[in-house]
């Protein structure tokens, strides 16, 4: 099953890729895609075939409330950067706290949407210890239990 | 004209936030505190940038400019998976061989 749909996924991007509909392209596409979904089917996909779905569209419509936090956070960063006395608003330090994600694809999304908005960094997880460089005071103490953890949760554990 | 407009807005304000992270490189303490305005506004204004070409790609709308155009946007989802990779990947080598964050308390009189 999991080599099936890692094949269709695989050709799917070869034909975007490519942009090339005739026959040898497309050939040339099958066969390098049945190598793929053949050796490294696991990468892609792997656990309860159920959970695959609710993983695609649950990162799907997270992607857009992320990218919103981006903007805004980003806002946040210019504004530090540009203001005249910028040494008197940054307070950095490092915070560790503990996430109650489980799946490991929610856990990385996790880190990775925290350092993608800027203000902090995620420097190390352990377990589910994450240990958070932040910028500012209010950016720490805003981290545990943040909504973005909790639209993460919903997105990416919330049939479970 | 409308996709113009558009794409000229995106790459404007991409560029604006590619200034804002070079100068929070120059302004910001330590290496911590640099490699935030390196890592973070860059990815954004990058992304904005891209997608600005992308849209102004559209132009003439054929199968080959709409395919370009996805191959872009596929640049710009890479950046937003690796950016925070490196990010975290060089933060974290920092920490390990002890650079020491400048901190506040350290910091004022």
């Amino acid at each position: 099953m999991a080599k099936v749909v890692t094949f269709f996924v695989m050709f799917a991007f070869w034909v975007v890729m490519s942009g090339m509909f005739d026959a040898f392209h497309l050939s040339l596409g099958v066969v390098s895609c049945l190598l793929i979904a053949h050796f490294s089917h696991s990468l892609l996909l792997y656990g309860d075939p159920k959970s695959w779905g609710r993983g695609f569209f649950g990162i799907l419509f997270y992607l857009p409330w992320l990218f919103w936090e981006i903007l805004i956070s980003n806002l946040q960063v210019t504004y530090i950067v540009l203001h005249p006395r910028m040494l008197d608003l940054i307070d950095p330090q490092l915070v560790r706290f503990k996430t109650s994600l489980k799946r490991p694809l929610s856990k990385v999304t996790l880190a990775q949407s925290i350092t993608l908005t800027p203000g902090t960094v995620t420097v190390d997880i352990e377990e589910d210890e994450l240990l958070v460089y932040a910028l500012t005071a209010s950016g720490a103490e805003s981290l545990p239990g943040s909504a973005m953890e909790r639209r993460i949760a919903a997105a990416l554990e919330g049939g479970k | 004209m409308i996709l113009n407009i558009v794409s000229i807005v995106l790459i404007a304000l991409g560029l604006f936030f590619f200034a804002v992270g070079t100068l929070g490189i120059l302004r910001f303490p330590d290496f911590y505190t640099r490699v935030q305005a390196a890592g973070k506004c860059d990815s954004l204004a990058a992304v904005l940038v891209l997608i600005g070409i992308a849209v102004y790609n559209l132009g003439d709308l054929s199968l080959a400019a709409v395919l370009v155009s996805i191959k872009i946007l596929f640049i710009a989802a890479f950046v937003f998976i690796s950016s925070p990779t490196a990010t975290h990947a060089i933060t974290d080598a920092a920490l390990l061989i002890g650079v020491k964050p400048w901190t506040k308390e350290k910091n004022t009189p």
